[in-house]
């Protein structure tokens, strides 16, 4: 009787330390995974990794810039157009907001603000627009073919909108991103107005600019 | 002490309702200021009807049109839609916000200056017409609850 017991506590006592043994293994091998073998595929898509700084436009001072005069600048780009009531202004005083919050660090950005409206959006408009939300900000405007190779470069979507009670009988549709684009004109990171405070914004470009992710 | 109760009276004189109508409270009514005058501007406000109501349109003397907008979210896409009529169903707030809705001013008179204040009609179908004064905020705020703050 005690013999027999003792033998059903040793099958117990050796099943048991199988459990242990392969949730051991288990644990151990997916850890090995995780850190060493199969990692999930970065976040940027396709899409986002085409996306270049590439434009020749006309500032605001009226001068012809390309993107040659922003490089070696973390660049924010916002696409958007002055008669846009709501957006716009919400999205570029955002920017502004986290422009202030960059102390010295300001100096290694740039700012852009790029019209999808240029037969309106003149340089001498878009000069008196952006300088009310920063002085550090540029507004840049083209031909309508300058402006949609720059749109088409940065992957950005518009279209006009036929509307005839709105000014001129037009609305302009377009996305609402802020583009952060390296030194070197390349995809880093996109940002929406109203997904993050604009705190949390400028510590994740500054991560960005200092090389932590 | 006489100095605070005067703030908070003053303070509760601002945050309470704009007009008092007993079936529909208009209140938070604020714009944006605006960088010019040939820009159209843009005003939120929030709405609330005891009962069952319509906005019909809105009348401003700054500006010569006044147009209520929604903003539609296409994927990464914003379109500004044109809204004929406010639907208000009882006892629910309407708030027109940033990045939502909004109403739009065209044919502004002059830009829109922080610190100034217009009044504007809103059109009922049944409560009528309800004028409240509309507070100019800077270009960079997001509500009259935070620039109280």
């Amino acid at each position: 009787m005690t013999s027999i017991k003792t033998t059903q506590l040793r099958r117990i006592r050796f099943s048991l330390w199988i459990l242990v043994a392969v949730s051991v293994l288990a644990l151990g091998g997916a850890y090995f995974v995780r850190t060493i073998g199969v990692r999930e595929p970065p976040p940027v898509t396709v899409s986002e990794a085409a996306i270049r700084s590439e434009f020749s436009l006309i500032d605001h001072n009226g001068n012809r810039v390309t993107e040659a005069d922003f490089l070696g600048r973390w660049q924010l780009v916002f696409f958007g157009f002055t008669h846009c009531p709501d957006v716009c202004p919400t999205t570029l005083a955002y920017m502004a907001n986290v422009l202030d919050r960059f102390g010295g660090e300001v100096e290694r950005v740039a700012p852009i603000f790029i019209t999808v409206d240029p037969s309106r959006d003149t340089p001498e408009v878009m000069a008196e627009y952006v300088q009310a939300f920063h002085p550090k900000l540029v507004g840049l405007t083209g031909s309508e073919a300058e402006v949609a190779a720059a749109a088409q470069s940065f992957r950005v979507y518009y279209e006009r909108m036929e509307e005839e009670t709105a000014p001129d009988g037009y609305l302009m549709a377009h996305s609402g991103h802020i583009y952060l684009m390296t030194p070197e004109g390349r995809f880093e990171d996109v940002f929406r107005e109203g997904d993050q405070s604009a705190e949390k914004m400028a510590a994740d470009v500054l991560a960005s600019m200092n090389g932590k992710q | 002490m006489r100095k605070l109760i005067a703030i908070v009276v003053v303070a509760w004189a601002v945050a309470s309702p704009a007009h008092a109508q007993e079936s529909v409270r208009v209140f938070d009514a604020w714009a944006r200021a605006t960088i010019l005058a040939s820009r159209p501007g843009a005003a939120y406000l929030t709405i609330e009807s005891a009962a069952k109501d319509r906005l019909l349109g809105l009348t401003t003397p700054v500006a010569g049109h006044v147009m209520i907008h929604a903003v539609e979210k296409d994927g990464d896409i914003s379109r500004m839609k044109h809204i004929e009529t406010l639907e208000l169903p009882a006892g629910q707030r309407v708030t027109l916000a940033p990045g939502g809705m909004h109403l739009m001013l065209m044919g502004l008179q002059d830009k829109l200056s922080e610190g100034t204040a217009f009044p504007i009609t809103l059109n009922f179908e049944k409560a009528g017409e309800i004028k409240v004064d509309v507070s100019v905020l800077g270009i960079a705020a997001e509500g009259p609850r935070e620039a109280a703050e």
